[in-house]
């Protein structure tokens, strides 16, 4: 293992190093750029061997990923908002046809109006696309989800394609002192990639095909099935991970003083980072406060939700995403997982960094303030006046 | 040696299809099929061939085949190609069956992306000038005159009025490796510029027109006939690109009568003199220009 | 070699393959049902010249002993064939 100095594209590209796709196919967009570059340097250094094929749209590299996925090959893509909406139709035929792929997705705004930098609308507006969704919070994290994500999506049970989101720019361009390990190690850690769904010359198949109303629902029932044992498959997969790589993580949520916590903040992704340094400043002043990071939006935690706000008097939702018309989706999503617990504890949620727009820990403090007060209702954060 | 009936094997690889009788797109898929044998991988996107030849649990390809997205033909046969490389499996043709609007309109950038890298591939556009899946809409390979569900024939417009885009010297101009265009009337001809083309390296694309009796309007007995006559009236010809350099195969000694061609078609029964005057006019222009860079 | 018609059609969740993916191939059902003209041929003038087979859009015309056969399970009955006998070995007739 050896210590580097790295962004989070850098360390995820190096998760991919690690991991050996047989092809990636890849489109240029901000902020996901540094991967594809890192990746394209590294086949031609020779240190990953695998087809680098220079698509000419993102719903070309997908459809270019599933076809090799289709051969029984590894692939690997990454994208970032226009572009992961743009290969939308791509994203079912992937999960739909069980091809589990990889894909780095850098989390930004989606237009109009343009904005190059990072909110989690893209993924998240997408979490019914049948994809397994990870959040990551840092670099190192970042480069563990790439050799995780692997694991968990080749799994034969699930056979589901894994999307690994990092927060555009806050993580994919922040440099971070990262482990990165050996390849003899991730070799251990993640097994060739085998399937019997693919074509084969020996025993050829049909393929991705039609299923009508007699037949649709079933393979549609079967993909859920197949998502929601990823659960079952991250768990797995982080054990092992543990023992080859020394790493401990958390599964499908991060509990951070939840335990007897009062009032809990839930949030996704590199926020967390900053949630967690004023949660353990106000447990320090004696403030039975908590924070509940998810990791997973789909196979969503609804257990684990249920499990760590058993004891909260009042929950906050923070996320950088708002479903137009409604609120924010991960609050509607944790407010589900609480009434399947029988909780009821006053909640809000917070819907804040849209379009980049800083989010400050003052803002986070102020959310805490709230939750104490135990207010309720959506709030969004930083649409005040602008600061010249 | 060149193939034909005689000489191409007896499987059948895509059998028990639902295409509407008398088919064109279907029998050049069958007749593509059975010159490629077992060691092909059929890609077809959203469209009739697809539609009809893939609903679980009638599957009807005998050799390996996948529906791609409508757009996508050409992008998921890259991903094949480079996971078939990477896995070091050999001696496998990659073969690519979308209909008019599956290649110029909708899959026409992921074909474009596959002819610049130069995908070791076989793109093979069955053409029946319209969205015929759908239900008979105007595509960029639609004739000028044509009656489609989108472009009725009434008082004030006659039909489509654009030109068919000329799909062949589209892919020409990206330098590709090898190009052709064929008739299901000429199969035999058909069948051994697939047979050419399985054996050059780098991007193939071979344009086939294919008769759809249903939208064309013609009986299901007519498909083989019309798709002869379009080559003998010179609306179409068969030609060849190749090494930079454009090659026609065939040259009929007098074109027979493009206005027998069109109005045994429901789809041009509406045109008048004047419109068909306009497509022979149109027709001796493109045939000048063929005559003057087309090697013969 | 050539797609053939199954005995066992996939009806319960668990014949039901986990992913879009199937054994090639494979059919269930015929097409003889969308025939109201059906060819025939008569042997005794068929010259074996094969453009029958060879512009089948079904297939369902194959060689036997120098002539052709027919799969009637699967001829649509477009007719394409008889139009392109020149012996006149094929003729069309309503189905029964």
């Amino acid at each position: 293992m050896a210590k580097k100095f790295l962004s989070g594209n850098e360390a995820f590209a190096e998760g991919v190093r690690l991991a050996g796709p047989d092809v990636i196919s890849a489109y240029p967009i901000t902020p996901q750029t540094i991967v594809v570059e890192r990746l394209s340097e590294m086949v031609e250094d020779g240190s990953l061997k695998a087809e680098f094929i220079h698509v000419e749209s993102e719903h070309s590299a997908l459809s270019c990923a599933m076809g090799a996925s289709s051969v029984g090959a590894r692939a690997f893509t990454a994208t970032s908002s226009q572009g992961l909406l743009y290969m939308a139709e791509c994203l079912t035929y992937a999960s739909g046809g069980r091809f589990p792929i990889l894909m780095m997705n850098a989390n930004r705004s989606t237009a109009l109006p343009w904005n190059i930098y990072g909110d989690q609308r893209d993924s998240i507006s997408l979490l019914d696309h049948g994809w397994i969704q990870a959040y990551a919070e840092n670099a190192q994290e970042a480069l563990d989800l790439a050799l995780i994500g692997y694991y968990v999506a080749e799994k034969k049970e699930v056979s589901t394609p894994f999307m690994a989101n990092l927060d555009g720019f806050i993580l994919t361009h922040t440099y971070e002192v990262v482990d990165v390990p050996t390849k003899e190690q991730a070799e251990e850690f993640l097994p060739p990639y085998d399937t019997e769904n693919k074509l084969d010359l020996d025993n050829p198949k049909n393929l991705a095909f039609t299923a009508g109303p007699d037949y649709n629902m079933q393979f549609k029932y079967k993909a859920h099935e197949g998502l929601l044992r990823a659960k079952e498959a991250v768990k797995e997969a982080e054990e092992k991970f543990e023992k080859i790589f020394g790493r401990k993580y958390t599964g499908l949520v991060e509990n951070y003083y939840t335990e007897d916590a009062d009032f809990v903040l839930v949030t996704l992704g590199s926020i967390a980072g900053v949630a967690k340094e004023i949660v353990k400043r106000r447990r320090e002043k004696g403030e039975k406060v908590g924070l509940l990071k998810i990791r997973y939006l789909r196979p969503f935690p609804n257990e684990e939700i249920a499990a760590a706000l058993k004891g909260a008097k009042a929950v906050a939702v923070f996320e950088k995403d708002i479903s137009f018309g409604n609120e924010g989706t991960v609050y509607t999503n944790v407010l589900s997982a609480m009434q399947k617990g029988g909780l009821a504890p006053k909640t809000s949620n917070y819907v804040g960094g849209l379009g980049g727009k800083n989010v400050s820990p003052e803002d986070i403090e102020k959310i805490f303030d709230d939750l104490k007060e135990e207010k309720e209702g959506v709030n969004f954060i930083g649409i005040g006046g602008v600061r010249h | 040696m060149s193939l034909n009936a005689a000489k191409l094997r007896e499987d059948e690889y895509f059998y028990g299809h639902k295409a509407c009788a008398g088919c064109g797109g279907s029998l050049a898929v069958r007749i593509a099929l059975k010159v490629l044998g077992d060691r092909s991988i059929a890609v077809l996107p959203a469209g009739c061939m697809s539609a009809v030849g893939f609903n679980f649990p009638q599957l009807c390809f005998a050799n390996n085949a996948i529906i791609s997205t409508f757009a996508g033909t050409a992008s998921m046969m890259t991903g094949i190609r480079a996971g078939l490389k990477a896995k070091g499996i050999e001696n496998v043709q990659t073969v690519g069956f979308a209909g008019d609007g599956g290649t110029a309109d909708i899959g026409l950038q992921a074909l474009s992306g596959a002819i610049d890298r130069n995908d070791d591939v076989i793109y093979i556009c069955y053409d029946n000038e319209a969205y015929m899946n759908t239900g008979i809409q105007k595509s960029s390979l639609t004739p000028f005159g044509a009656k489609t569900t989108t472009t009725p024939a009434g008082k004030n417009i006659r039909g489509n009025i654009r030109p068919k885009k000329n799909m062949f010297e589209i892919v020409a101009a990206h330098g590709i490796s090898y190009a052709a265009t064929a008739s299901v009337g000429y199969l035999n001809d058909f069948m051994n510029k697939v047979e050419k083309a399985s054996k050059i390296k780098g991007t193939k694309y071979i344009h086939v027109i294919a008769p759809c009796p249903t939208g064309w309007g013609i009986q299901t007995k007519e498909t083989v006939d019309i798709a002869k006559e379009v080559v003998d009236c010179g609306l179409w010809y068969l030609a060849e690109y190749e090494n930079e350099k454009f090659k026609l195969n065939y040259k009929p000694k007098e074109f027979s009568d493009v206005k027998d061609y069109l109005t045994r078609q429901a789809r041009f029964k509406h045109l008048n003199d004047e419109d068909i005057d306009f497509i022979i006019k149109s027709r001796d222009e493109k045939w000048k220009k063929i005559n003057e860079s087309f090697e013969y | 070699m050539k797609p053939y018609l199954r005995e066992f059609i996939p009806n319960k969740l668990e014949d039901i393959p986990d992913s879009t993916s199937y054994e090639a191939g494979y059919l269930v059902s015929k097409n003889a049902g969308w025939r109201n003209l059906k060819p025939v041929i008569d042997e005794s003038k068929c010259v074996g010249c094969l453009q029958c087979y060879l512009h089948c859009p079904d297939g369902v015309i194959f060689k036997k002993d120098k002539k052709v056969d027919i799969d009637y399970d699967f001829c649509k009955g477009c007719g394409i064939c008889e139009t392109l006998c020149k012996p006149k070995a094929i003729t069309m007739e309503v189905e029964k």
